[in-house]
């Protein structure tokens, strides 16, 4: 079990650019059922099966609507969840079944910032010390070391070394992201997960913080997996995204494949969804509107999961579950889970779903008749 | 005569701290039909200044004018001001959970909407009328949704289930307060074209509240641009994205991911939004404006007419002739007006 290298690096050989790999990661829930107490057996499958790497000073950016399970996969990685099945590779080393003490080393080396900067920081507590936690966790610094290691920090992230002594209420949303940065920063980790990092800040502060994040990574070489809703910021940062829904991995790309083809009527929808700060494009651009509402990750639908929503759903999709693999005679690093991807140029706004699962559309009024 | 016209309207908030200046003369007004984006930070008085003319805003000093109809809404009793509440100008909020009760079922509140304005309407009419209206939003089986309690909803159904409360009695304006940021950008699509669609159909005037210019941009037609309780510029649709004066206003679109052809750099805002409690002299953004002059840390610019198009209003002591404005641009931000598309 403790075997540290994986079970088998994946036929495409190792390659010692990946910093981390998940392979076939599940995450189930236990559904409590109305006895009070007992558990039933439905589960939420909140990750289903994913697998994807990150190479060492990338971004991945991981997309997808509430509830796609976007944020229990980065939970984990990060092995703040148990699996249920599956790998996570962390610099070659097998961390999926690990125990806690002998999880403490990795933890220095992969860290998290939260989308909540006034949840996230103790409002008792001063900034020094909030940032000085990991020293004191990991003990390894002490005394006027810890308090030099921790003002070297808070200089890394733009935040005054003499506020050391503050609180968090005497700073603004934007400084108190810094804080957080600056925590996850302390033992200058490799892997940084950023779940949600600038949604709740103004648009403003929310470039400056993302300008932080892009220094960090050229000065620190960090690596970065980067969960927004966001899809623009999403593409402003990320190398490789890959976009969720119910679970699994819908489609995997090179950032500007991703934009400039995409191959999954799920990804087309989402990326036409996003509203552009352009009036001119935004008046001229098809808009792919899904009806209905994801449906529960405890019933997902059977063969591919998008297909009550899809505007291309042909019985197939009911029948048989479509694999993630290169479509369209895309390269190899460009994969979707799709029997009917979506080509260049074309426009599925009009599309209409054929056969027996168009009922299931359709019921949805307003928005699938005009 | 506007529909509804808001003429310089100022609130503020007396604090053990000191007075909250949360809105400092603001005006506009929205016609039949029409939508007028309002954008700006958090604490930039956007929401204070429309719920301050519904009478939410308790406690606050408040002065100005508010007239819907020839009535000035500041000036009417409680009474009065609850029958226009909701049946002449309806609302929605950001958050459409805390927004229904989570005790009665979502038909049930929009039943005791419609009753609560029009007395003599049976109870059987009135709930068939929410139901119709659950169909208007896009409410699937909306005759067995009716009796869903709102935890029953989606995120996006709760919002949409706003809309049908709001839109319940035919209201002649409808204040949209963030309807889409709690949301998912496939559901915030929905509920833009359900927002639309009414508007359309009912000649709905609305007043769009939103932080996000890429909403902005795909409903509005006139914009207000505020910070710090003041607008700081006023134009319609496309001068504010393709030729605006005021440097947040330029801002504001600069450091937006989408904007920057540059992939590796945004262009944020420097510093932080001030305090209103302690605003700076003179204009309020001199703090952290690129453009600073000597004048702007003294004198208060006022809401002027600038360049050439009709409407176009901005609160800068910078030239108000547009070429000399974009001039000066090239020279302090080193780049070219964003280029509007070619038709």
């Amino acid at each position: 079990m403790n075997t540290s290298t994986a079970a088998a690096p994946a036929a495409t050989g190792t390659d010692g650019d990946v910093l981390l790999r998940a392979e076939n990661v599940v995450k189930h829930f236990p559904v409590l059922s109305g006895k009070l107490f007992r558990r039933g057996d439905e589960v939420v499958h909140a990750v289903e099966g994913v697998s994807l790497e990150v190479r060492r000073g990338q971004t991945l950016g991981l997309v997808g609507e509430t509830g796609c399970g976007k944020s229990t996969l980065a939970r984990c990685i990060m092995r703040l969840h148990n699996l249920t099945s599956g790998h996570i590779i962390f610099d070659g080393d097998d961390i999926s079944t690990l125990p806690p003490r002998r999880m403490r080393p990795y933890r220095r080396e992969m860290q998290m910032i939260f989308q909540d900067p006034y949840g996230s920081l103790n409002p008792r507590r001063r900034v020094g010390s909030i940032i000085g936690d990991p020293f004191a966790i990991h003990k390894t610094a002490t005394g006027q070391e810890r308090k030099r290691r921790v003002q070297e920090v808070m200089e890394l992230v733009g935040l005054n070394p003499e506020h050391y002594n503050r609180f968090p209420a005497e700073f603004s949303g934007g400084q108190r992201q810094r804080i957080g940065v600056a925590r996850a920063l302390a033992f200058r980790p490799k892997l940084i997960v950023c779940d949600e990092p600038v949604s709740a800040l103004d648009v403003s502060i929310q470039a400056q913080i993302i300008n932080l994040l892009a220094d960090l990574q050229g000065e620190l070489g960090l690596t970065y997996i980067f969960i927004a809703h966001d899809l623009s910021v999403v593409r402003h940062v990320s190398n490789t995204v890959a976009v969720m829904y119910l679970g699994k991995i819908t489609e995997l790309a090179p950032v500007e494949q991703l934009w400039g083809h995409p191959r999954h009527p799920y990804t087309d929808a989402l990326l036409s969804a996003v509203p552009l700060p352009d009036p001119d494009k935004s008046a001229r651009r098809e808009r792919i509107i899904l009806a209905g509402d994801v449906p529960s990750p405890i019933l997902p639908p059977e063969g591919c999961q998008f297909h009550p929503r899809c505007p291309k759903a042909r019985q197939e999709c009911v029948d048989r579950e479509p694999e993630l693999a290169p479509r369209l005679g895309d390269d190899r690093d460009h994969l979707a889970a799709c029997h009917f991807p979506v080509e260049d140029g074309e426009d599925i706004s009009q599309s209409r779903p054929s056969l027996a699962v168009k009922d299931r559309i359709v019921e949805s009024g307003l928005l699938g008749d005009s | 005569m506007a529909l509804l016209e808001v003429d310089d309207l100022r609130v503020s908030f007396p604090t053990p701290d000191g007075v909250v200046q949360a809105v400092r003369g603001v005006s506009w007004q929205v016609d039949t039909g029409q939508t007028l984006g309002i954008v700006g930070e958090s604490g930039s008085g956007k929401s204070v200044s429309t719920q301050t003319i519904m009478g939410l805003t308790r406690g606050a000093r408040i002065s100005g004018r508010a007239v819907f109809e020839g009535r000035d809404l500041l000036k009417l009793d409680r009474e009065e001001l609850q029958k226009i509440r909701g049946a002449q100008i309806g609302m929605i909020f950001q958050d459409p959970l805390s927004s229904l009760h989570p005790y009665y079922r979502v038909g049930w509140q929009i039943v005791e909407m419609i009753r609560q304005h029009d007395r003599d309407i049976s109870k059987a009419k009135a709930h068939a009328r929410a139901v119709e209206l659950l169909r208007l939003v896009g409410i699937p089986q909306a005759d067995r949704r009716v009796d869903d309690y709102p935890h029953q909803f989606s995120g996006g159904m709760r919002q949409r289930a706003m809309i049908a409360m709001a839109m319940a009695l035919n209201p002649k304006v409808l204040i949209a307060d963030e309807p889409t940021t709690a949301l998912d950008v496939t559901v915030q699509a929905q509920v833009l074209q359900v927002i639309r669609k009414m508007q359309e159909e009912f000649g709905t005037a609305v007043i769009l509240i939103t932080h996000d210019l890429g909403v902005i941009a795909d409903v509005a037609d006139e914009v207000e641009v505020m910070y710090a309780g003041a607008v700081m510029e006023k134009a319609d649709l496309q001068t504010t994205f393709y030729a605006y004066h005021h440097p947040y206003t330029e801002g504001l679109l600069q450091s937006l991911p989408a904007y920057g052809g540059d992939r590796d750099r945004l262009r944020p805002i420097t510093g932080q939004p001030p305090s209103l409690i302690n605003l700076p002299s003179g204009c309020p953004f001199h703090p952290r404006c690129p453009y600073v002059m000597d004048r702007c840390r003294t004198e208060v610019p006022p809401l002027a007419s600038v360049g050439a198009t009709a409407g176009h209003l901005s609160a800068c002591w910078l030239s108000h002739d547009m070429p000399a404005r974009n001039e000066l641009r090239r020279k302090v931000v080193g780049e070219p007006l964003p280029v509007q598309a070619e038709a």
